[in-house]
């Protein structure tokens, strides 16, 4: 077990409405205290625009705007651009969204955000699936995953959404979890030195929304890191690709089982989720390798 | 408006350069911008005027006029001066974000050419782009000609700025976004003294930690709209004061109503944009032939002046609304408005509403002269007719 080391500025305020164990509040607290107080945030519509919160009260210190669900990206240069006008370029400027407005209806606008490579911190808690509105899927909702609008489980696979992000060849991308918390600040703090768009993908096992136990939220997100179904990584340039962890166990069951989305497959279903983390993570560790 | 002489200050300018220059002498901190026709030529004129060092703002080419529009407002709350511009598919694709501009109290200023929505396509001068909007909470006012539309751009920083409302400019596409005319160019000096800078109230960023557009609850939430009703109110007194501050600096004054040949009129032209010089021309023929014929140009649109239009009409026997719009199910928006500005009023005039030059068709003076004498001897429908 590994000893969380982190300094916590007071930049979160307890009180907040998450669920009583969400790891997006934890993941929020370790992000927005490493960034420190020079921030000004931008969220868009989803969960951790309600953990923020009702006016006037805010869970944040930091000032938090509060956009549109497709424009964060686009809202967050406007902000950055302002900033830098003001003679205030130091500023971090941190993008908050969910996966429905990362992997969906903003997507356009963080493509074009990208592309400009404006200096932005975009951080997506990837809950797959719209949990603010009840639990529809979302385009990174994964195959087999019953979701409120995928009743019978999905037909499609989750969108590769680090792969198109790596093809804009943007300086910086990270997976990290809440189950590895040393390592998310690592790399928010490593994100936070660099000029440019950073992508940072958080993965947020949801309570209601995978049917997982309240108090188990973080051992099914180290499950999720440890089967290789969510790897840690980063991709530097689009090109320089390092793992976090080169090994995994081979089995996704112990992290299927903790979710009731999962409940109905049959071992064939299994064997096919199985098939595709296996092969996702094969192409993973040779984009690894070939990286000097 | 008479042919004004050629001054040294002059350049000959089409409508959408003027607006560049009113923008450039504005100097605003960021403008994001997305190309459309008619607008691009806005957009190619800073792009050159900032490639130039003329002009010093953050530009932003986004990847649509929605990021446009949210980087606009992004930029806005955090205290930065703001411009973008646009036209028809675009201004309708900002939609969600007129209204939050609006209710998150950023005082940007757009430019809007008006020009015909899709489908079909079509490039036309029409005002039912800007018109459709109405109820966004963006002040909106309709220029002219070329020199309206430059003067229109620094006013409308000011009245955005002293009210923090965001403004909506429109001209008319081709007529006026493409119509070159001499332009008379206020000095850097006159432009930075009648925009002082000023610190908003609320700023993000601006180290008190506030955030901003948190959800609130109902009657958090209802006083928003109340405290937007309460700032719409101050509008108009707001811009006939920039009017008057701005013709005491250059001799020109944009109020929210203008009048042209008024004061003894009987039949009387209201409309906005291009469709003023038409009806100019066509009060000129009428006043020769002994028709007592007047203008009442509507350059104020959202708020509408509405004691201003009841006491400007009280005297007309007969108003003609010339619109160059069309909302399916009512007729022409200004008709729709100026109905309801007269209701309950002792002896108005009669009203005629038509839908004129829907589309971008020409209306030439002589149909607006030979309607004035039509008008007289009809009652007018209730439903606005189509102007053949
Ligand atoms: C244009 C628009 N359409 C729909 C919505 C409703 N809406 C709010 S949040 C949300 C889902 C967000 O999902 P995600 O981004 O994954 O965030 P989560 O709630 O899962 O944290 C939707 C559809 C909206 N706010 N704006
Ligand atoms: S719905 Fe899921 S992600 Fe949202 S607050 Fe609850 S547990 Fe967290
Ligand atoms: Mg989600």
């Amino acid at each position: 077990m590994e000893k969380i080391e982190y300094t916590d500025e007071g930049q979160f305020f307890s009180g907040h409405v998450a669920c009583a164990g969400c790891v997006e509040a934890l993941s929020m607290r370790v992000i927005l205290n490493t960034l420190g107080k020079d921030t000004v945030g931008v969220v868009a519509p989803s969960c951790s625009a309600v953990i923020l919160g009702g006016h006037p009260m805010s869970a944040a210190k930091i000032p938090v705007l509060h956009g549109t669900l497709e424009s964060a990206a686009a809202s967050a240069s406007g902000v950055k651009r302002a900033l830098k006008a003001q003679g205030r370029d130091d500023t971090t400027v941190l993008c908050l969204a969910g996966d429905g407005g990362t992997y969906d209806i903003g997507l356009q606008a963080l493509s074009s955000a990208a592309e400009r490579n404006e200096d932005i911190l975009y951080v997506c808690f990837d809950n797959e699936g719209y949990m603010n509105t009840g639990g529809q899927k979302s385009s990174s909702t994964p195959r087999n995953a019953a979701t409120g609008s995928t009743p019978f489980g999905k037909t499609t696979r989750k969108k590769n959404l680090i792969e198109i992000l790596a093809a804009h060849r943007i300086p910086y991308i990270a997976t990290v979890s809440p189950s590895h918390l040393n390592d998310m600040a690592a790399k928010i703090a490593k994100a936070q030195t660099i000029e440019g768009t950073k992508v940072v993908i958080v993965l947020i096992p949801c309570l209601p929304g995978w049917g997982v136990a309240d108090n188990d939220a973080v051992a099914t997100a180290r499950l999720g890191v440890e089967s290789g179904v969510f790897p840690l990584f980063e991709i530097e340039d689009g090109v320089r690709y390092t793992m976090t962890k080169s090994d995994k166990s081979d089995a996704i069951n112990g992290y299927l089982k903790k979710q009731k989305r999962y409940r109905h497959l049959t071992e064939a279903d299994r064997a096919d989720l199985q098939a595709e983390v296996d092969e996702t993570w094969s192409r993973l560790l040779a984009q690894a390798e070939t990286t000097v | 408006m008479n042919a004004p002489a050629f001054a040294d200050d002059m350049q000959l300018l089409n409508g959408n350069h003027a607006v560049a220059w009113g923008v450039r002498l504005a100097g605003p901190d960021v403008a994001p911008l997305y190309p459309i026709t008619p607008q691009t030529p806005i957009l190619e004129k800073l792009i050159e005027f900032q490639s130039s060092g003329a002009f010093q703002a953050e530009l932003l080419t986004p990847e649509s006029e929605h990021s446009a529009m949210a980087a606009a407002i992004a930029a806005s709350a955090t205290g930065a001066r703001v411009f973008t511009a646009t036209s028809s598919q675009g201004l309708l694709l900002m939609h969600e974000l007129l209204h939050f501009a609006s209710g998150a109290r950023t005082p940007i200023v757009m430019f809007n050419v008006n020009r015909t929505p899709a489908s079909p396509w079509g490039f036309w001068p029409d005002q039912i782009d800007s018109l459709s909007q109405r109820d966004t909470g963006w002040v909106q006012l309709y220029s002219e000609n070329p020199q309206d539309s430059l003067d229109s751009v620094i006013q409308a920083f000011r009245i955005a700025e002293a009210t923090n409302l965001p403004v909506m400019i429109n001209h008319d596409a081709f007529y006026v976004s493409h119509s070159v005319e001499p332009v008379s160019l206020p000095s850097p000096e006159a432009v930075t003294d009648f925009l002082p800078r000023q610190a908003r109230d609320i700023q993000l960023g601006d180290g008190s930690g506030r955030s901003l557009g948190a959800p609130i609850d109902q009657a958090s939430w209802n006083r928003t709209r109340r405290d937007l009703d309460e700032a719409m109110k101050t509008v108009e007194q707001f811009a006939i004061d920039a009017s008057q501050v701005w013709e005491k600096q250059t001799g020109r004054a944009s109020a929210p109503l203008e009048f042209y040949r008024y004061h003894d009129a009987e039949i009387v032209f209201v409309t906005m944009g291009s469709m003023c010089g038409t009806a100019r021309e066509a009060i000129d023929r009428l006043r020769t032939s002994g028709i007592k014929a007047g203008l009442l140009k509507v350059r104020l649109f959202r708020p509408l002046p509405n004691e201003a239009l009841r006491d400007a009409l009280r005297g007309a026997q007969h108003a003609i609304v010339l619109d160059r719009n069309y909302s399916p199910g009512t007729g022409g928006v200004l008709h729709q408005e100026l109905r309801s500005v007269l209701f309950g009023t002792q002896d108005p005039p009669r009203l005629h509403g038509y839908l004129a030059g829907v589309g971008g068709l020409s209306v030439p003076e002589e149909r607006l002269e030979a309607l004035a004498t039509e008008v007289r001897d009809t009652v007018p429908a209730a439903n606005s007719l189509w102007l053949e």
